[in-house]
C-alpha cells in the first residue's frame, strides 16, 4: 500500500517552493506513491548480507589537491543572473534564518 | 510593532531556582587555500563574486570535487578534540531555500560525521577545569554573504532588497557540536566563553584555521535552556545565533539564562526558537520558532564519492599534531618555575609566547615576566593594542638586559631606553648615546651630589651617623634627584654611609 498521501505531497511542494493545484496533488500523490513502492521492491529482494549503500559504484577518497584553479570574473559570475548591483547578485528581500 | 524589552529575573534569582544546561555548535572556517569542493581561491575581502566558479553559483552540470587538505584538517580537528574518527562517511545534502546558497542546499555531512564521541577538558581563570563533551565535528561548506538594503538598520527587518556574494559560498567549514553541558550552574557564561576560546585556541594552534572572530573564522550558536534545581528533565532550549566574540558569548549565554528564568516562573512555556543577540542592548530578540522549513530532507550527495580512512592515514596525521595548548601550558609553567597565579597572569595577559622566546633568546623567566608583565603590558594597555603587537623583539630585551646587568642603565633608565627603541631611536645602546642615559658611575660627581644632599638635610646625616642606617633613604632620594636618576642607588647608599663612617 502506497505510503504517500496528498498530505505528504503538499508538504514537499510547499518545502520544494513548487505551487501545485488541487488536481496536480491528486495525480502527483498517485504518481508518487507508483514510484516509492517500485523502490521499495529493492529492500525485498536485497538480503541481510548486502550492506546499505549510498552510491551505485563502489568508489571511494576521491580528492582534489588544494590548489587554486582557474576562477570566473565577476562579469562572467553576474551574466546570467535576473538583476544586479555593486558587483552582486541582486535579489528580493526574503525573511528567513539569517 | 514596537519592541517589548523582554522581563529578566537577576543571574542570582534565575540560579538559586534553575540549573543552566549549555550546548555549543562553533563553525570553523579552514584556511586551505581553496575551497571545500572548487578550486576557487579560499580569502577573504577579495572583490565581490570574484572567487568563484560555476561549482560555487551551482550551475548545471557541474560535478564538486572535495579538498584532500579540508578532509585531513577535519580529522586533525576531530583528533584534536579527542574524537573517534570514522572509517567511512558521506557528505549529505541539507536542502533549503535562502539565496546564500545558489544550489538550494548546502553540502554538509548527516548521519555519520568524520569525528565524533570526543572530550576537552576546559580550565577557568581560577583553575577549575569542566569537561565538555563532544558529539561531532562535521564537513560542511560555508554560505554566501547577503548584505540587506534599503531598510534604516541595515537588518533583514525592513529591507527592501539583498545584495549576494558568493566568495564565501564554499569555504570549508567544521561544525563542532558539543552534548548537554551540564553542572555548570553560576559559571555557566564563564564555561561558555573559556569553551569557545578553547576550540579557537585548538584550531589556531593546529594550523587550520586563521581562528579570527572577527572575520567569522570561528561562530558560535549558543543553545541554552534550564531546568527547575532538581529535575532531571531537560527544558525547552533556545538557540541564539552568530555570537560572534568571546565577551558576546558569554553575556548571551547570561542573558538567556535570566530571560527563561523570567519566562518560566511566569509560568509560560519557552518556545523553541532561534534568538539573536544584539551587543548594543546585550540581550537576544525572538528569531524564528521552529517549523517544518526545517524539514531539510538531507540525503547521501550522489556527486561525492564515500570518505573512507585508514589507520595508517590517520595516524600520520596524529603524528602532525602540535603540542596541544593545555600541555604546552603545563609544560612552560614547570619550566619557568612560575606560580599558578603568576602564570595565569600571563596566559590572561596574552603574552606567553612572547616570553618563551625571549626566554629562548637567553634571558632569565623572572626577567622575562618583568618585562612583558610590566613595562610592555603597561604600554600597550595605553596605545590599545596587544602586548605582542608594540614591536617589542627578543633581542631588544636581551640587550636591555645586558645593559642593566652590566651597570650601565638601571632598571628606572631602561624604562625610558625602552621608549626611545619604540620611538624608532635605535638599538637601545644607540638611545643610552644619544639621550645620554648612562649611570654616572665615577664617583667624583657622585660625591659632591652626596654632599650637597647631606648639607641640605643635616639632621638627617646626624641620624644616620647616630645608628639610624635606615635614615639613609632621604638622602640617596636627595641624591637620584640631583643626578637625575642617572645613579646607581646601591653604589650612591655606599658612599654615603662611607662619607658618614657608619656601617652598611
Amino acid at each position: 500500500m502506497a505510503e504517500i498521501n496528498r498530505e505528504d505531497v503538499a508538504h514537499l511542494a510547499r518545502l520544494a517552493h513548487i505551487d501545485m493545484s488541487a488536481e496536480e496533488l491528486d495525480r502527483m500523490t498517485g504518481e508518487l506513491a507508483v514510484i516509492v513502492d517500485s523502490i521499495k521492491r529493492v529492500s525485498e529482494v536485497a538480503g541481510d548480507d548486502i550492506p546499505t549503500t549510498s552510491h551505485p559504484i563502489p568508489l571511494s577518497n576521491v580528492y582534489r589537491e588544494d590548489v587554486i584553479g582557474e576562477t570566473l570574473t565577476n562579469e562572467e559570475a553576474l551574466s546570467g543572473a535576473p538583476d544586479n548591483a555593486d558587483g552582486r547578485f541582486k535579489v528580493p528581500a526574503i525573511l528567513d534564518g539569517e | 510593532m514596537a519592541m517589548a524589552t523582554e522581563d529578566i529575573l537577576t543571574f542570582e534569582e534565575a540560579l538559586e531556582k534553575y540549573d543552566p544546561v549549555l550546548g555549543f555548535e562553533v563553525h570553523v572556517e579552514l584556511n586551505t587555500q581553496t575551497k571545500m569542493f572548487s578550486s576557487a581561491p579560499n580569502a577573504f575581502g577579495d572583490t565581490p563574486n570574484t572567487n568563484v566558479t560555476p561549482v560555487d553559483l551551482g550551475l548545471p552540470g557541474v560535478l564538486p570535487v572535495v579538498n584532500r587538505v579540508a578532509v585531513e584538517s577535519s580529522i586533525k580537528i576531530g583528533l584534536a578534540l579527542g574524537c573517534k574518527i570514522a572509517e567511512k562517511c558521506y557528505f549529505a545534502r541539507k536542502n533549503y531555500f535562502y539565496p546564500d546558497t545558489p544550489k538550494n542546499f548546502q553540502t554538509s555531512q548527516f548521519e555519520d560525521p568524520i569525528a565524533y564521541d570526543g572530550s576537552i577538558d576546559i580550565e577557568l581563570a581560577d583553575g577549575t577545569v569542566f569537561t565538555v563533551e563532544i558529539e561531532r565535528a562535521h564537513m560542511e561548506e560555508d554560505a554566501g554573504k547577503l548584505t540587506h538594503m534599503g531598510g534604516s538598520t541595515g537588518r533583514i527587518q525592513g529591507a527592501e532588497f539583498s545584495l549576494v556574494d558568493y566568495n564565501r559560498a564554499g569555504v570549508p567549514l567544521v561544525e563542532i557540536v558539543t552534548k548537554p553541558i551540564v553542572g555548570a550552574g553560576a559559571r555557566a557564561p564563564e564555561l561558555a566563553k573559556a569553551y569557545v576560546a578553547a576550540i579557537r585556541e585548538i584550531v589556531k594552534n593546529l594550523g587550520v584555521s586563521d581562528a579570527k572572530m572577527e572575520r567569522g573564522n570561528v561562530r558560535c550558536d549558543a543553545n541554552v535552556s534550564l531546568k527547575p534545581k532538581g529535575q532531571e528533565k531537560f527544558g525547552t532550549r533556545t538557540e541564539t545565533k552568530n555570537v560572534n566574540s568571546l565577551r558576546a558569548v558569554e553575556h548571551a549565554v547570561r542573558y538567556e539564562i535570566q530571560r527563561h528564568a523570567a519566562v518560566l516562573d511566569s509560568g509560560i512555556a519557552i518556545i523553541q526558537e532561534t534568538r539573536h543577540w544584539h551587543e548594543d542592548t546585550r540581550s537576544t530578540t525572538s528569531g524564528r520558532p521552529k517549523s517544518d522549513a526545517d524539514d531539510y530532507r538531507y540525503f547521501p550527495e550522489p556527486d561525492l564519492v564515500p570518505i573512507v580512512t585508514t589507520e595508517e592515514w590517520i595516524e600520520r596525521l596524529r603524528s602532525e599534531l602540535p603540542e596541544p595548548p593545555a600541555e604546552r601550558r603545563k609544560r612552560l609553567q614547570q619550566d619557568w618555575g612560575y606560580s599558578d597565579a603568576e602564570f595565569r597572569d600571563v596566559v590572561n595577559a596574552g603574552v606567553m609566547s612572547s616570553i618563551e622566546d625571549t626566554i629562548a633568546a637567553g634571558v632569565k623567566p623572572a626577567v622575562a615576566r618583568k618585562w612583558w608583565m610590566g613595562e610592555i603590558s603597561r604600554r600597550a594597555k595605553v596605545a590599545d593594542v596587544e602586548p605582542s603587537e608594540l614591536g617589542v623583539t627578543p633581542e631588544l630585551i636581551v640587550e636591555l638586559n645586558s645593559l642593566i646587568e652590566s651597570g650601565k642603565i638601571n632598571d628606572k633608565l631602561s624604562r625610558e631606553v625602552l621608549d626611545g627603541v619604540l620611538a624608532g631611536e635605535g638599538t637601545p645602546t644607540e638611545v643610552v648615546e644619544a639621550r645620554g642615559l648612562a649611570v654616572v658611575s665615577d664617583d667624583g660627581p657622585l660625591l659632591e651630589a652626596i654632599d650637597a644632599a647631606l648639607a641640605a638635610q643635616p639632621d638627617v646625616a646626624d641620624k644616620i651617623r647616630g645608628g639610624k642606617v635606615q635614615a639613609v633613604g632621604a638622602i640617596v632620594g636627595g641624591v637620584m634627584k640631583a643626578t637625575r636618576g642617572q645613579a646607581d642607588a646601591g653604589r650612591v647608599r655606599e658612599l654615603i654611609l662611607q662619607r658618614l663612617g657608619v656601617e652598611g
